[in-house]
This record gives structure tokens, sequence and C-alpha cells, in this order.
């Protein structure tokens, strides 16, 4: 049984809109454990780089909050840390790496200064140690001529260049989890891979831990040990990567796999899920998924869904994994088309 | 860096060409030399042999091409002749003698009012989206919408007279001049304050909410240190645009402020020639105010390439 | 009978112009999705509605005053204002009497005032109170006319120069480059200089120096616009450059001009009273909050401090420019909500 480094418990991170309060994340609960990487899928809008912000607990406020839930980690709620001792966490035993490296990074320091002072707030290097740190870090994130990249500004360095920078910053302080917000949706295609195949060699050599964020099941095969799929602001259904790809559970995770295009099932119509994620200020009342579900019963539209444990001990958020037979074979309702 | 200045000095002069030729427009082709004789001979009926005479003093007796050609090349030169009232004295003795009170006060109430908004306005995004937020952010629509000349009266009024924290007006050479200009340059201050707070908590806003905002914060660098660092360095750039535009307002506030308190700077010599209307000590700041806009147009731009990587000079 | 003829004049007229024009510029834009949302989210706005209102009532005071005709060939021309405070028995005093004094102020002997002066009088003796709202009809005249100037040559120069681009670009920029070079405070004065003093000199002097503002802005806009598809597609059918500019352009950048012209008429009204100062504003005899503040610097030594003067004309000219602050970022807010300053 491996151990959880991180623990997430009923997590609900909510906003206050004109329109109502959206309840972005709402109700998540996940383990992390030591030496793997965690992948969340969803769509947008699904809560899932909200739920890799509440960890760090960089939510956009004042209209995001988190509403109530628990992060455990080392021993420790980090929902009852103070933003100071919040704050000595970040960037040292979390860190984090964002969708657009375009603009995460700041447009008017140096290159080599921003990861420098990564790792001079938290004081672990300093000075000539930092600097020759920095120099060694981005060469461990592929990048070849190191000493002149540390004097150049964002602007002069390519998308994926730029991310490998922010890899490198993120990893400065030897992070124990690092939390990958999209890391390659706005890269070119070919970079993407060069990028995924990085984090993943970087995880396996560092022993890190990490947390993958992305809307593209396609890369989860080759990063991930385990994928946690999300929608509606909740996890539908958590299993390791090959169970997952290979026997979805969850009508959502089996419409999600459907729609890829794979080598198999070249020259067929690829699958399209009809409909969109509802908005985030009105849940449906019943299963979030129901309006778009090829298999729901009258039931879903009531009452929402526990999470139950599937057949191989996998939990799923769905009424056909419920073990009380009684309902569904009284009322089921019409197959949507 | 060099070369890019001599190019901003080669093209400001098709640019004073065009100011010199709209000063000369206004005050060479709708008034005729004769009424300006007559406004400004001493004599009640001067004789047409007066008004021969002052025209050929002045150079008005040229063709108007000629009188063009002579004046904006006198004011290239900086030789701005006689002004056109009574007594007639070189302008360029009145204006050495006027510039450095005119300095003193628009210099001192730049840099004061610099460091006073930023900070200001630092602290009130620093409490961002709380009521002291809204509290300032209203109070300075309120301090907006006062005119210029009732902080001038006020100011005189209160920190004048009755606070009595200084000369309420006149001026003293050397060092002694900074009790004289503390009130002036208090009301500029003041007066300024309001929009330019609105204005810099606007651009810092825009900063705080960019993503490299949530790099640092997500590397554990604290909150102090990201609004002074990394927010500051990128708002400098709008603040630099809008320090530049605040140029032309130092003219309105020294002109104000010189002539109410009596200060004998440029000011105050603009508004003597306004009372006497000597056309050629206006004409004469015109062209001085002039140069000073594009030296501060150059500046900025150059400001600009020292905060912002991106930015070269071409 | 004469009163009838007399009030048929070009200068009665002009209210109403504005009025129509405002209404119909109303009803047209309603028609619009983008001002329809607007005006919806104005509507639902309390602080904008109170300051629109506070607007109609000093737009209501300027056309009392703006409408004036003659009851007989030999009397005055007297607007709808005088007509309503002759009613009220309000006559010229003596000089300074403080608000509901009964006996005039600074007189070794006071006299007993004629009548009865809720802000007081001033040193002429006139009513202060009328003379605070004449100035609200100058203060919207000046803000109203200058805007007048101001937008057509901004569209006209900044449209062009943006859509054109090359020669008739560079040829405008360096026109408001020249304009910009010039502190406006010193082409002002250069221009009243040689005009002379009067209220539509001063709106031309203000328009002159202010349309360069403006006109950079929707040169900027105009060449966002330029590229995109639909100026494009416009082309393409063959449509006239002129057709396209005025009305495909132009409506597009409606919004920010109405809300850059708003808060812009608050710099105007300001403007008045720092010109009015240095002697080259309004002509005296015209009802001017710039003189009637002018007039006070001198008042406030006196002993007892006339304060009535100072103070009606500014809080009158302050509530004025707070409320169009107010409902220029409340505009800006409902047209834009991308442009909202947080």
């Amino acid at each position: 049984m491996p151990t959880p480094l991180l623990e997430v418990q009923e997590l609900r991170t909510w906003f206050s809109t004109s329109s109502g309060i959206a309840k972005a994340v709402d109700g998540v609960s996940f383990n992390l454990n030591a030496g793997e990487t965690l992948a969340i899928v969803g769509e947008s809008g699904s809560g899932k780089s909200i739920t890799a912000l509440s960890l760090m607990q960089l939510v956009p406020e004042p209209a995001g909050y988190i509403e109530s839930g628990r992060i455990l980690y080392g021993g420790k709620d980090l929902l009852d840390l103070t933003w100071e001792q919040m704050r000595s966490l970040r960037g040292k035993d979390l860190a984090m790496i964002f969708q657009e490296p375009m603009t995460s990074l700041n447009p008017v320091m140096t290159v080599g200064w921003q990861i420098r002072e990564a790792m001079e707030v938290h004081g672990k290097y300093r000075g000539d140690e930092a600097r020759q740190r920095t120099l060694s870090l981005l060469d461990k994130v592929g990048i070849r001529d190191p000493k002149q990249i540390v004097k150049q500004y964002p602007y002069e360095l390519s998308g994926g260049m730029r991310q490998r920078v922010m890899i490198a910053m993120a990893l400065s302080n030897d992070p124990k989890i690092l939390l990958a917000d999209e890391p390659t949706t706005a890269l070119d295609v070919t970079v993407q891979a060069q990028i995924l195949d990085l984090l993943a060699n970087l995880q396996k050599q560092l022993g890190m831990t990490m947390l993958l964020i992305t809307h593209d099941l396609g890369i989860v095969s080759r990063v991930a040990h385990r994928v946690a799929v999300m929608y509606g602001g909740q996890i539908v259904e958590q299993a390791e990567t090959k169970q997952l790809l290979s026997n979805p559970q969850h009508p959502y995770t089996q419409g999600l796999i459907a729609s890829l295009p794979t080598r198999a099932r070249r020259g067929e119509d690829l699958y399209t899920m009809e409909g969109v994620v509802p908005a985030p200020t009105a849940w449906p009342v019943g299963c979030r998924f129901a309006a778009r579900c090829p298999r729901k019963w009258e039931l879903c539209e009531r009452v929402i869904p526990d999470v139950y444990t599937a057949e191989d001990g996998r939990p799923v958020r769905c009424h056909l994994y419920s073990p009380t037979e009684l309902d569904k074979t009284k009322s089921p309702a019409e197959v949507a088309s | 860096m060099i070369g890019y200045i001599i190019r901003r000095v080669l093209y400001a002069i098709p640019i004073l060409i065009g100011v010199c030729f709209i000063t000369f427009f206004l005050f060479y082709m709708t008034i005729s030399p004769q009424d300006l004789a007559r406004r400004n001979l001493s004599a009640k009926n001067p004789t047409q042999q007066q008004i021969k005479a002052w025209e050929i003093q002045h150079g008005y007796n040229k063709p108007k091409w000629q009188q063009f050609v002579d004046t904006t090349k006198g004011l290239f030169l900086f030789d701005f002749g006689r002004s056109d009232s009574v007594g007639g004295g070189k302008i360029i003795t009145r204006l050495k003698q006027s510039w450095l009170p005119s300095f003193e006060i628009a210099s001192l109430s730049f840099i004061a009012s610099l460091i006073i908004n930023l900070t200001a306005a630092l602290i009130i995004a620093y409490f961002r989206g709380t009521y002291l937020d809204t509290f300032a952010t209203s109070l300075c629509v309120v301090m907006m919408s006062i005119t210029y000349l009732l902080y001038i009266i006020a100011g005189q009024f209160v920190l004048g007279r009755l606070m009595r924290i200084s000369p309420i007006a006149g001026y003293l050479p050397g060092w002694e001049s900074l009790r004289f200009v503390l009130l002036p340059v208090i009301v500029a201050v003041i007066s300024g304050f309001a929009s330019d707070t609105r204005l810099y908590r606007t651009f810092i806003l825009d900063e705080i909410n960019q993503d490299y905002v949530r790099t640092a914060r997500a590397k554990g660098v604290s909150e102090s240190l990201v609004l002074f660092r990394h927010v500051l360095k990128n708002a400098a750039v709008p603040v630099i645009t809008n320090t530049v535009s605040a140029i032309p307002a130092l003219f309105l506030g020294s002109i104000l402020l010189e002539n109410f308190f009596n200060i004998p700077g440029l000011g105050n010599y603009l508004v003597d020639a306004i009372n006497n209307q000597d056309f050629a000590v206006v004409r004469a700041n015109v062209f001085i105010g002039a140069i000073i806009t594009i030296v501060g147009y150059m500046m900025t731009d150059i400001g600009y390439a020292l905060v912002d990587p991106r930015v070269r000079l071409e | 009978m004469y009163a009838l003829k007399s009030i048929l004049c070009f200068s009665n007229l002009l209210p109403f112009v504005v009025i129509a024009l405002l209404g119909f510029i109303y009803v047209r834009s309603k028609k619009q999705p983008l001002w329809a949302e607007a005006y919806r989210r104005l509507s639902k706005n309390r602080l904008a509605k109170l300051t629109l209102a506070v607007l109609a009532i000093y737009a209501l005071i300027a056309f009392t005053e703006s409408i004036s005709w003659q009851n007989s060939r030999i009397t005055p021309q007297q607007s709808i204002m005088d007509r309503v405070f002759t009613l009220a028995h309000v006559q010229r005093e003596r000089t300074y009497s403080q608000p509901f004094a009964h006996y005039t102020t600074g007189e070794p002997h006071p006299h007993k005032l004629k009548g009865w002066h809720i802000l007081g009088t001033d040193g002429a003796g006139f009513d202060v109170l009328l003379e605070t709202l004449r100035g609200c009809h100058t203060a919207m005249l000046i803000g109203g006319l200058t805007t007048a100037i101001v937008t057509p040559l901004a569209l006209l120069f900044g449209i062009s120069a943006g859509y054109y681009g090359k020669g008739v670009d560079d040829v405008i920029q360096y026109i408001f480059t020249v304009v910009a070079s010039v502190p406006s405070i010193l082409l002002q004065i250069s221009l009243l200089l040689v005009l002379g003093q009067g209220v539509v000199n001063i709106c031309l002097a203000l328009g002159l120096t202010g349309w360069v503002g403006l006109c950079r802005l929707v040169r900027g806009e105009t060449l966002k616009h330029r590229d995109r598809e639909y100026v494009r597609a416009a082309k393409a059918l063959g449509v006239s450059n002129m057709r396209i500019m005025t009305r495909h352009i132009l409506p597009n950048l409606l919004p920010i001009v109405i809300i850059s012209s708003t808060l812009a008429f608050s710099g105007y009204v300001l403007s008045e009273t720092i010109l009015s100062y240095l002697g080259i504003g309004v002509p005296a005899g015209v009802g001017s909050w710039g003189n009637m503040i002018d007039a006070a610097r001198l008042e406030l030594s006196r002993s007892p401090i006339i304060w009535w003067n100072l103070t009606s004309a500014s809080a009158a000219l302050f509530i004025l420019v707070l409320a169009l602050n107010i409902f220029g970022d409340a505009l800006r807010d409902a047209i834009d909500p991308r442009l909202r300053s947080n």
C-alpha cells in the first residue's frame, strides 16, 4: 500500500460572481502518493486548474475562496496554516508550473534573476551557490547554453524554452511535490512531446511526486501512473492509467476515450459527446453529467450519486455502480440518443 | 543611445518650426502691426510717425515671410528680441532672471508628487478590495472634482494664514527661496494627488492580475516583495508615460502658483505679458514650453528603454 | 406681441436643437444591442441614476437662462431665470450682505436690504444665488460647445489618419505633434489674446487645443478596426471608403468617444475657471464661477471674511464636475465591463 504524501479531502473552492456562487471545485478528494504522477483530466470548466491552485492556496482573490475541506500534508492541514506559513511552503515543498509560459515569467527581469529569486526567498541556496545551481538546473532541463540564457529576458526565448525555464525555477528548491497545470497546452505539438518527456524523466530521476493537470487524455499514458477524471467540479473516476484507458467505468470517461483518435480505429467516425459542461453557478440537482449521459436513469436527474466502488476497487461517482439494485431496476429512463 | 538622441533632436526641428508657424500665424496674421503699435505705445494718440518707428524697431515693417524667417531664426538661436510692451526690455534678460524660481517649484513638486502618489497608489493597491480601497478611490474622485484655483486659494488661506507654515507670498533668492516655494509646492502636490494616485492604482492593479505575479507567489515571494519588486517595475512603464503628460500641467501650475504667491518666475512673467498684451513675450514662452515638452517626450522614451528590456531605442 | 417676436431668435432655438439631437441619439442608439445592454446596466446603477438626475437639474437651470426675450422694444432682454427672480422680488443691493441677512456687510453704517438673499450678495450688490445659477449656464455652454468643436475635429482627423495611413497619417500626425508640443495652457492664452475675451472664444481656444488627445485615441482605435475582417469584407464587396468609415468604423468608435467626451466635459468646465482667473476668460457681466472664485481671493483677506461668494460658486462647480466624473465612470463600466477599473 503506497503512502499518501498529500491527502485532499472534500475540497470545495467557490467563487462569488455577479450571477451567484460558482462552485468550481465541489467536494474533491484524492490522495497523492509519494513518488507517483497523478493526472487530473477534465474539460475546461471542470475545476481541475482551480483544484491545483487551491493546493497552493493561490485561488484568485477576492472572488475565489476555499469554502471547506482538508489538505493534509506532513501531518498538518495546509488550510490551517497562516498566509506566512503557507508562503514558506510554496516553491519549497510545493512548486507549480503554469499553462502560459508566455506570460508567466516577469517580462522585465532576466531569466537567471528570476530563478535565483526562487532560491533566495527560501534561503536554501544563496549567492554563488545559487548562481551555480541556476546554471546546472538549466542544464538539467535541457537548455544548451545556460550561461547565455541566464542573461536573457523572457521575450527573447521561445515558448518551449520558457517552459523549460519555468520547470528549472520550480525544481530550484528540490520540491517534494510538483504541480503542473497544463504545462504543454500552449506549446507546439512537437515541443509538447519534448516537455512531457522531460517532466517524466525528471520525475523518475528525482523521485518527485507530480500532479499533472491536463485536458488531454491522450498524453496521460506517457507520464502518469494514475488518473483522476474530473467533471463538474467533482472527481468522477480514479484508476491506474492502464486500467482506466483500457476499461473505463464512468460513462463520461468512456465518452472521453471513445472520442480519442487512435490507430486502431482509423477511418471510423470519432465519437462526439453532445452538449457542454453545465454552469458552475447552477449545477443540476442530480448527477452533473446526467444531461449528456447516454446511460442515464430517471434517478440520475434527481439524486446526486455517491462515490461507489467498482469491480476492481476503483472509486466511481455513478449510480450504475450503486450497491443498491432497487432504484435502477425500477425506473430506467429512456436512453438518450 | 547617442544616435537616438541626435535623431530625436533632428526630428524636433520640424516640430518646432511648426510651433513657430502657429504662433506667427496667430500673432502676425490676425492682428495688423498698426493695432499692435497702438496697443503698446505709451502715447494716447500716437502719430503716424511714432507707429512707423515702433514697427521698424520691432521689425514689423518687413514682408510677412521675412518676418517669419527672422522670428523663427531668432527663437532657434534663443535670441527672443525685445518685448513689445512699454520699455521693451530684452526678453532673454528677464528669462534668465526668472527661470530658477519656476524650476525650483516645478522640479520639487514633480519629484514630491511622483514619490507620494506612487507610494499612496501602492498602499491602496495592497489593500485592494477592502473598505480602505473603496474609501480612498472615492476620495480621489471627490478631490479630482475640485478646481485647481480652489486648492490655491484654500492652500494659501489654511497653510499660510491660519497655520503660518510659511510666508504667504513673495520670494528671496538663494537658500532662503526654499521657504517661499514650500507653500506653492505643497499646493501643487495636493492638487495633483487625486488624479495621479487613482491612475497609478489602476496601472498597478492591471499588473497584479498578470500571470507572472501568480508565478512569483508560487515561488514563495512575499506579498510586499511581489508588489514592490515585480509589480512596481512593470507598472513603471505606464507611470512614466503619465508623468510626461504632467509636464504641460506643471506649466499651468507654475503660471497660477507664481502669480498667486507672487513669485518672480516664468509664469509670473507670462501673466504680466498677458495683461500687457505683450505678444513677443508670449511667443517666447510658447517656444520654450514646446522645447521642454519635446525634451520630456525624449526622456520618456529613454526611461522606457531603461525600465523595459523589450523597448529598443530606434 | 413684441415679446413673441423677440423670442423667435436663433439663440433661443439652440437649446431645443441640442435637446432634439440628444433625444435622437438616445432613441437611435437604443436599437443597438451594445447600447441597449449599457442602458440596462446603467439603470441598475443607483449612483449613476442619481448623478444623471443632478446633471438634468443643471441642464434645466441652464435651459431657463438660455431662453430669453424682450417685453417691448425698450425693456432689456430677460431670460426665464431673470423673470423668476424678479417675481421673487430679488433686487440689486448696495454691496455685500451675508446669507439671510437684513443689513449689508462691510459698510461703516450697514444699510437695510431691499430684499432677502438666500446666498447673500456680492460686492456689487448682486444676488449670489442668481449669479451662481447664471454661472451654471455658462459652464454648460462652455462644456457643450467645446465638445461640439472637439468631437468632429478629432473624428475627422483621427479616422482619416488611421484609415488612410501613409501620407495622410504623416500630415495629421505632424499637426497633432506640433499642437501637443505646446503646453495647452500657453496655446489657449495665445488664442484668447488674439481672439479676445468671450464665451465662444473660450470654447474655440479649448477646442483647438483639446482635440489632440481624442484624435490620438480615435486614430489608434481606427488602426485596430482597419485590419479587422468586417472591414476587409466590406472592402472586398466594393463599399466606398467614405461609407466604410462612416457606417462601419465610426459606430465602433462611438463608445470610447462618448466616454472620453463625458470625462473631458468636466475638464472644460474646470478650465474656464482657470482662464477667468488669468483675466482672459469669461468677460465681466456674464455670470461665471471662475470670475466669482477669482474675486473671492481678495475677499478672503477682508474682515469680516466674505466666504459665501466663494462657497456658492465652488460648491456649484464641484457638484457638477463630481457628477460628471461619476457618471463618466459609470458609463464606461456600463458600456464596456472589460474597461472596468476594478
